[in-house]
């Protein structure tokens, strides 16, 4: 199970979305890298993601791993969002038959999972279909 | 100088449990309770949503309509009795959500159902006393009723929430009065999962004495009778206590509808009457006055008066209605499924 | 560089073997190798093995393996890289000996997978993929997969029953294979119709869980000459990696670790697709098989789905596609694949495989793969 400190690292990512943008070739990263994939720039601005896109791929999981039991069967996709930047997220309040490569969805704020009945609960993002 | 509301906004869950779909489970009159208290049926929060997670996205309609980023404002106030955590704030995580921190001030409330008209009443305070420009009330619940209790049927989940500042100001605050008493209604003991009530004291010497004593001592105070109103909203434990409530007060069922949400919403507790304002803000016309009475168990109420500006017409759209989001594809589900949402299944221990 | 060959192979029956240890079962399947080399010492060793830590709760194999081999104080290494870390156990291995650093060297795989249960050896696999990025969503690695599928069906109009037929060719290939943990034959029906994981992949879909360890001894060539015996020469040895999470690559219906891997492989060996005899392929997934088919250039991108469908695959078929029964029959012992692979393919190439014995098979190429495509290592082995 996730620790508070690695989960509390990662906050402006799963709050806020928050990128960086290589500033030689425009490359949007998320979460935020050092060096640039595509043209090894070592300069970035901080951009934030899109909040809506399309969904590129998805799955339904029926066996869930260990902490999203109860959950399961759930939709996980990866979705484009309309700055071209790709994410894995879970699709929620849809029921998997609506779902399809294409399907408009947006970003919106969840508890993604947590660390037993005691532990620190942990928030982020989801996909919820737009209409 | 003007204080007011200058942006709101609303969060509702889609799930909805039918109050028939409860009573079959326990064997009871769902007629009864249908037209008796006047519910239908109530939203449901899936295991992801929360306090929280239902409040980031109401302040986040909240600063949309209000057009200021998230790093301006002075404080976030929620208000709720299903805090995620018994110990540890829900403002941070909404405040840092919203992009509020680190200058920031954050105290998350609990009065029963009267905590979100609270936190609106602190945040509106502070900024009336010139020590920030913008702050945020939220009033937000996922309320638990016990398994067969007559608050199953209506304790649902939402959230309302409304930045305060001067400038661009959507409905200005005319009036404030609050009114309480100590007075066990309801309560939740530490470590205890579901509230407790106590019946039918719950009703005269509780939720009306508060509700009525608090309408008309803030008419007095503002020296206005129901007819200076065009809306009124009180707080909905169901369908039927706001109706009458509104009557012994004076405000025709047409200045209430609007904001009564209750009979397909349920009770969303500190969530209730500041969602039916919001309600209201999504239809109110330039000039319009909104009366609004909260109240909360233990007990008190807090009482507004509102007058809409011009500023409205320009704000409305730039978020998702509160009714329109009560009508979005609602997805139903049956008890079980509830039961599993709510937690109210006895699994083997991790 | 100096030319390098594979003179001994050992692996013993996979599944879940309870009443045996990671200690028991790696040995058995190393002394195998050893004796069937004819070598009387090893010179240094390497390991592949994804998690010991999370299986077994064991890490530190080196040392630990090779005190158990009685080989004492040689030099050992653990080789991680997922569910590829068998092939790149072996690549260390062949680098080894092909730079003259070592003469005699044991290369070889273990997964114990067994002794935790179904949550944690999901989590355990998991681990492959970004955990903050993918896992965190609550993904799985059928999961992962299974959005590949998705994407294949939609773009390129791969069908259920396509990916159905590999599960099926390679059950029945599997049970020509006295070691394979699920010998038994399924239909395309039975794969339709098996429990649902991770939509569109069902159980039957899935490479099991699995106990058990291969090992090979690697030499170079001019010593196996002078040992006599059969020779089996390694005539390429490559590897690629691709970025860790399955949203960041730009199609996600192409391997492209797995591609860059079999291109400089191809370079190495002198040869294409279509100077192989058959193949070992990484399909941990049904859908994984048809991609890497595609991606080893052996079938048209977009076309794998007929590849098992068709028959072109099957042993018999224009490139049988293994003939092992693979990571679906074989069973997956993540760390130990890649090994495994070597050697049925040097089994191959002797002609030593009895009922699944590829015809003329004269060369052959192994892929192994780890995570959704990250890290690929892909070996061309041929009769010398």
């Amino acid at each position: 199970m996730i620790g508070s400190a690695r989960y509390w690292r990662e906050i402006p990512q799963r709050y806020r979305y928050e990128a960086s943008k290589c500033t030689s070739c425009g490359k949007v990263f998320f979460p935020p890298r050092l060096v640039c994939s595509k043209c090894q720039g070592r300069e970035f601005a901080q951009t934030v993601l899109a909040k809506t896109g399309t969904v590129e791929t998805f799955t339904v999981i029926r066996v869930a791993p260990s902490g999203f039991g109860d959950e399961a069967p759930y939709a996980v996709g990866i979705v484009k969002l309309d700055d071209g930047v790709k994410i894995t997220a879970q699709i929620v309040d849809c029921e998997p038959e609506e779902l399809e490569v294409g399907t408009p969805v947006r970003l919106e704020f969840r508890r993604v999972q947590q660390d037993g009945e005691s532990g620190v609960l942990c928030y982020g993002y989801k996909f919820v279909p737009r209409v | 100088m003007d204080v007011g509301i200058v942006g709101y906004g609303a969060y509702v869950p889609r799930h909805r449990i039918k109050v028939g779909e409860i009573a079959k489970v326990w064997g009871a009159d769902a007629p009864a309770y249908e037209k008796g208290l006047m519910l239908r049926e109530k939203s449901v929060p899936t295991p992801d949503q929360d306090t929280i997670t239902m409040s980031v996205e109401a302040a986040r309609h909240a600063l949309e309509r209000a057009g200021i980023d998230g790093s301006r404002v002075g404080a976030i106030y929620i208000g709720s009795e299903s805090h995620p955590y018994a110990v540890k704030p829900s403002g941070t995580v909404v405040a840092e959500a919203l992009g509020a921190t680190p200058e920031i001030h954050c105290a998350d409330f609990e009065f029963a159902c009267k905590a979100g008209s609270e936190g609106m009443f602190v945040a509106l305070s502070l900024v009336k006393a010139g020590q920030m420009d913008y702050a945020l009330g939220i009033g937000a619940d996922t309320s638990q009723g016990a398994p067969g209790d007559a608050l199953e049927y209506s304790a649902s989940a939402g959230a309302a929430a409304f930045v305060f500042g001067t400038k661009d100001i959507v409905a200005v605050c005319e009036h404030t009065y609050a009114f309480m008493t100590d007075t066990p209604d309801f309560w939740r003991r530490e470590y205890q999962f579901y509230p407790r009530h106590a019946g039918r004291f719950t009703g005269e010497p509780a939720y009306f004495k508060h509700v009525l004593s608090c309408g008309r001592g803030l008419m007095e105070r503002a020296n206005m009778e129901p007819e200076d109103f065009q809306w009124a909203v009180f707080h909905q434990p169901n369908g039927k206590f706001p109706m009458r409530a509104a009557k012994e007060l004076g405000f025709p069922k047409e200045k209430v509808e609007q904001g009564w949400l209750a009979p397909t919403l349920g009770n969303t507790y500190s969530g209730s009457s500041p969602m039916g304002l919001t309600a209201i803000l999504d239809v109110a016309k330039p000039g319009d006055r909104i009366f609004m009475v909260s109240y909360g168990s233990g007990s008190g109420s807090d009482g507004f008066i509102w007058r809409v500006t011009d500023r409205i017409e320009a704000v409305r759209a730039m978020a998702p209605h509160t009714r329109a989001q009560l009508e979005d594809r609602p997805i139903y589900i049956d008890y079980g499924t509830y039961a599993k949402f709510r937690g109210k299944i006895r699994k083997l221990a991790d | 560089m100096r030319d390098v060959a594979v003179i001994g192979v050992g692996m013993n029956r996979w599944g879940e073997l309870w009443e045996k240890s990671h200690r028991t079962i790696w040995t058995e399947a190393a002394l195998e190798a050893i004796d069937d080399s004819g070598v009387d010492h090893v010179d240094a060793m390497y390991v592949g093995c994804m998690s010991g830590g999370l299986f077994m709760g064991q890490e530190h194999l080196g040392p630990l393996l090779a005190e158990q081999l009685g080989m004492g104080p040689i030099p050992a290494t653990r080789v991680e890289s997922a569910c590829a870390s068998g092939g790149l156990a072996f690549r260390q291995a062949y680098l080894a000996v092909a730079s003259g650093a070592h003469d005699i060297v044991l290369a070889t795989g273990l997964e114990k997978m067994t002794d935790v249960d179904g949550g944690a050896a999901t989590y355990a696999l998991s681990t492959a993929a970004d955990q903050e990025y993918e896992c965190y969503h609550g993904i799985t690695f059928p999961g992962l997969y299974a959005m590949m599928a998705t994407a294949h069906m939609h773009r390129y109009g791969t069908t259920r029953e396509e990916l159905a037929e590999v599960a099926a060719k390679n059950h029945a290939h599997g049970s020509l294979n006295p070691l394979a943990q699920f010998p038994m034959k399924v239909t395309a029906k039975q794969v339709m119709e098996s429990v649902k994981v991770a939509d569109p992949l069902r159980i039957l879909d899935c490479s099991p869980i699995t106990d058990g360890a291969a090992a090979v001894v690697v030499v170079p060539l001019d010593m196996a000459k002078k040992m006599g015996g059969p020779l089996v020469r390694v005539a390429a040895s490559a590897t690629a990696t691709d970025t860790i999470a399955l949203h960041d690559r730009e199609d996600l219906c192409w391997i492209g670790s797995t591609a860059r891997a079999a291109e400089e492989a191809y370079r190495q060996a002198g040869c294409g697709p279509d100077g192989l005899s058959f193949c070992e392929v990484h399909d941990c997934f049904t859908i994984a098989e048809v991609m890497v088919i595609e991606a080893l250039g052996l079938f048209d991108r977009g076309q794998g789905g007929k590849g098992a469908a068709s028959g072109a695959t099957a042993l018999g078929g224009r490139i049988p596609i293994n003939p092992s029964g693979g990571l679906k029959s074989k069973g997956h012992p993540v760390g130990a694949t890649g090994i495994a692979q070597i050697r049925e393919t040097v089994m191959q190439l002797r002609g030593d495989c009895g009922d699944r014995q590829v015809k003329n098979a004269h060369r052959g190429l192994t892929q192994n793969m780890g995570g959704t495509g990250a890290s690929s290592v892909v070996h061309i082995l041929e009769r010398a």
